[in-house]
């Protein structure tokens, strides 16, 4: 396990940094959006309803899907942008994680600083009046001084909430704290995981800290701690925005979903091309239309996908076809739509597929879906939660004319284990799985082809198209990983003991080829 | 002294709530110059609003009000206060601010350099029995009385020529609150200041004030000196009103007269 330490520990700089720098940013935002907006609220009583009304809805956003909507948000804008300034920006990353996180941030800072406020003793506004200040005296001599503490409060939890809620932005592709955690989760590396929480709760409690240490500094009037504090903040940001590495920004930009496949086949292209001497990203970690809309933009170089799931959830067909139709029509399709291309497939496919215990499949004589139709009614069948709803279920349902004894849904990883001790004897698999060796499973032949291919392919963006020196290094892993090896290495980053990195991975795949 | 009238109120009139209800209504009186007048009623006769339509802290709906010779609505309301000493229960001493700067508050915002109100300050102490060294003492750290007194200075700060008082003395324990309205009426008398003072106890109102106005249901109905209004008054409330200090007085004198030779050993 010292290697995942090892290899936390050589991502904190980068992952910490932009975090801060994201963290930060997004309280300056919300700050400077949120005192106007709080001054506002406290004169006019109308503005106050509406300015509190608007941010506590915004708090009822679960924080991931406020991040995920400022997506296709910011897509439309830009197209728009595009189409009104001949000038679009970059919808993915950065941008979307700051403007949620910054409307994240607006409501305790609003809140405190409004009741802050208006809850001030009347005889003390009655005096500042009566001694014949003006509306801005008033606020700079007496509201504002008094009501620090109060703001202060706010301001403390809003960064707290903000550099907690900024590991969510991993999955609209902005590195930040949260890589280690979603990564961790996905390959069951609990070291990172445990890496990505300690930090980004180390964090917040030095930021809280410190911030606590400017409210006393105000609410004492004693300047060395207000100076102190916004030093060490201030430095602290200023550090984390020095560029991290001398060599320059990345010639290429790596995308990967979040499964472990799609970690250990970026962490392969990274390493092909960095051996190839280019400087290498990754943005890990995304959505699956977010992946691909993100290449389609230009924003990612390159990633892996399956052609089952452009098939039918970019190019919308519901109708099964043969590999190599699927194929070369989407080949096309990309091309002319997108102006993306499609280098060719790994040589394995990441399919729905249904699986046995190769004994119980011996004993039973059963090769393919056919004969399986044969003694379906005998036996029982069990799928993850989403299986029996897909379309791939009742095409391979009608097409076979499978009806099972009983058919039942289990989470993954208990799925695998029923199918083992006998509870169910078909489960639905992922053909890539790695516990598909584990389990000695075997995968059921689908001749009448009812089943998508899902064929790994990789997808260069449209800027990268005429690039022969991508090509180049990408080219031999085309049809060079069989669905056995890439089970292998699969499973040596999910297995519970023993497990390697994606990186090792990565390296044990490269040297398979 | 001087009779030049320093605050003239012309038929002015208040109300909350659009007109229903008058809180101060068709209300006229003239203080003089170096006058000092107390306006006494119960709650809610409108005598608190009065006094705030003079500084403009609550804006008439109806009639004129002239201060110094000049309407009121011809300035605005913030160089009209700071023309006006302020006083009044809360007392509203700005907690995050030193006795010295609460003091010199008005003074700054009228652009006073440093030296001046410094030396403003120390002598407002000394006027009003404070050491000197409290100027540099949080408002957290006085007593009640102290505060007042604080707050007394700050009204003083800017050598206004008019002081509006609103129960200035009304939270204070009996013994401070003489003190104070004694050392009060001496400062009044010593800086020739016009005095407006809203109180709800006659018998403050009798021994500090020339002349008292009372006021019912946002109306004045009885305006004279203390002495007129101590003897026969056509409005049988403002007898009762008045009846109350003369009874007290009465039986004090008639306890000192009786009172050595009657006590219980």
């Amino acid at each position: 396990m010292s290697d995942a330490w090892t290899v936390a520990w050589r991502l904190l700089p980068d992952y910490l940094g932009e975090h801060i720098v994201l963290s930060a940013a997004a309280l300056a935002l919300g700050l400077a959006i949120s005192l106007p907006l709080t001054l506002l609220a406290v004169r006019c009583e109308r503005v106050r309803w509406l300015v509190l009304a608007f941010a506590s809805v915004v708090q009822t956003i679960p924080s991931l899907a406020l991040l995920a909507l400022f997506y296709p948000l910011l897509l439309i804008l830009s197209a728009l942008s595009q189409r009104l300034f001949g000038q679009g920006f970059a919808a993915l990353g950065f941008l979307p994680s700051l403007l949620a996180l910054t409307l994240y941030s607006m409501l305790p800072i609003i809140r405190n600083g409004v009741a802050g406020i208006v809850n001030l003793p009347a005889p003390i506004i009655d005096a500042a009046r009566g001694v014949g200040m003006t509306d801005w005296q008033l606020l700079w001599r007496v509201e504002l001084p008094l009501a620090a503490p109060m703001l202060m409060a706010g301001i403390r939890t809003a960064a707290v909430w903000v550099i907690g809620a900024a590991t969510l932005s991993t999955p609209v592709g902005q590195t930040s704290l949260g890589n280690y955690i979603f990564a961790g989760l996905q390959v069951q590396n609990w070291v990172s995981v445990l890496v990505g929480c300690v930090a980004a709760a180390g964090l917040a409690l030095i930021v809280d800290q410190l911030l606590a240490l400017i409210e006393a500094g105000t609410a004492q009037r004693s300047g060395w701690r207000i100076v102190v504090g916004t030093t060490i903040l201030l430095a602290g940001v200023a550090l984390a925005a020095l560029p991290r590495d001398r060599t320059g920004p990345a010639a290429y930009v790596i995308g990967a979903k979040n499964f472990s496949e799609q970690y250990i086949l970026a962490d392969l292209l990274a390493q092909r091309l960095e051996r190839a001497g280019f400087k290498t990203a990754q943005r890990t970690g995304l959505g699956s239309m977010i992946a691909f809309q993100a290449l389609a933009r230009n924003e990612l170089d390159v990633y892996v996908d399956y052609s089952g799931t452009l098939w039918a959830n970019a190019m919308r067909r519901t109708d099964p076809a043969p590999r190599d139709v699927v194929l070369r029509e989407m080949t096309d399709w990309l091309r002319t739509e997108h102006g993306i291309t499609l280098l060719g497939s790994l040589g394995f496919e990441n399919a729905y597929a249904l699986a046995m215990r190769r004994e119980r499949a011996r004993e039973l004589g059963i090769n393919n879906l056919d004969d399986l139709a044969r003694v379906a009614p005998r036996l029982r069948m069990g799928g993850d939660l989403e299986f029996f709803d897909r379309p791939e279920w009742a095409s391979v349902k009608n097409a076979y004319g499978l009806s099972f004894a009983l058919e039942r849904q289990f989470q993954p990883t208990f799925m695998y284990r029923a199918v083992s001790s006998g509870e169910v004897d078909v489960i639905s698999a992922f053909s890539s799985d790695g516990r598909i060796l584990a389990d000695d499973l075997v995968v059921l032949d689908d001749p009448r082809q009812a089943l998508l291919p899902y064929d790994a392919i990789v997808l260069l963006a449209p800027r990268r198209a005429t690039d022969a020196v991508l090509r180049q290094v990408i080219e031999p892993l085309i049809g060079a990983i069989s669905i056995e090896t890439m089970r292998e290495a699969n499973l040596s980053v999910d297995r519970d003991s023993d497990k390697v990195t994606t990186d090792a991975a990565a390296r044990w795949l490269s040297e398979r080829l | 002294m001087t009779h030049s009238p320093m605050i003239v109120l012309d038929r002015v009139s208040k109300s909350f709530d659009g007109g229903t209800q008058l809180a101060v209504s068709d209300v006229s009186f003239t203080v003089r110059t170096g006058e000092f007048v107390a306006i006494v009623g119960g709650s809610g006769s409108g005598k608190t609003t009065t006094l705030k339509t003079i500084n403009r802290l609550i804006e008439a709906d109806a009639g004129s009000i002239g201060v110094d010779g000049s309407d009121v609505l011809t300035v605005s309301p913030f160089e009209l206060r700071r023309r006006i000493g302020y006083v009044f229960q809360g007392i509203g001493l700005f907690p995050h601010l030193s006795v010295a700067e609460n003091i010199g508050i008005t003074p700054q915002l009228l652009g006073w350099s440093a030296a001046d109100i410094r030396a403003r300050t120390l002598e407002l102490l000394d006027l009003v029995d404070l050491p000197r060294d409290f100027a540099q003492r949080m408002p957290a750290a006085l007593s009640g009385g102290q505060r007042q007194r604080v707050g007394v200075a700050r009204a003083l700060a800017a050598r206004p020529g008019i002081l509006l008082m609103d129960e200035p003395f009304g939270a204070l324990d009996p013994l401070t609150r003489d003190a104070l309205g004694t050392s009060y009426r001496r400062l009044h008398e010593q800086m020739r200041l016009t005095t407006l003072m809203v109180t709800h106890d006659v018998f403050e109102a009798v021994l500090l004030a020339d002349r008292i106005l009372v006021m019912r249901d946002g109306r004045i109905v009885a305006d004279g000196t203390p002495h007129d209004l101590l003897n026969e008054h056509p409005d049988a409330a403002v007898r009762t009103l008045m009846d109350m200090p003369r009874r007290q007085s009465d039986r004090v004198q008639s306890l000192l007269r009786n009172g050595n030779g009657a006590s219980r050993a």
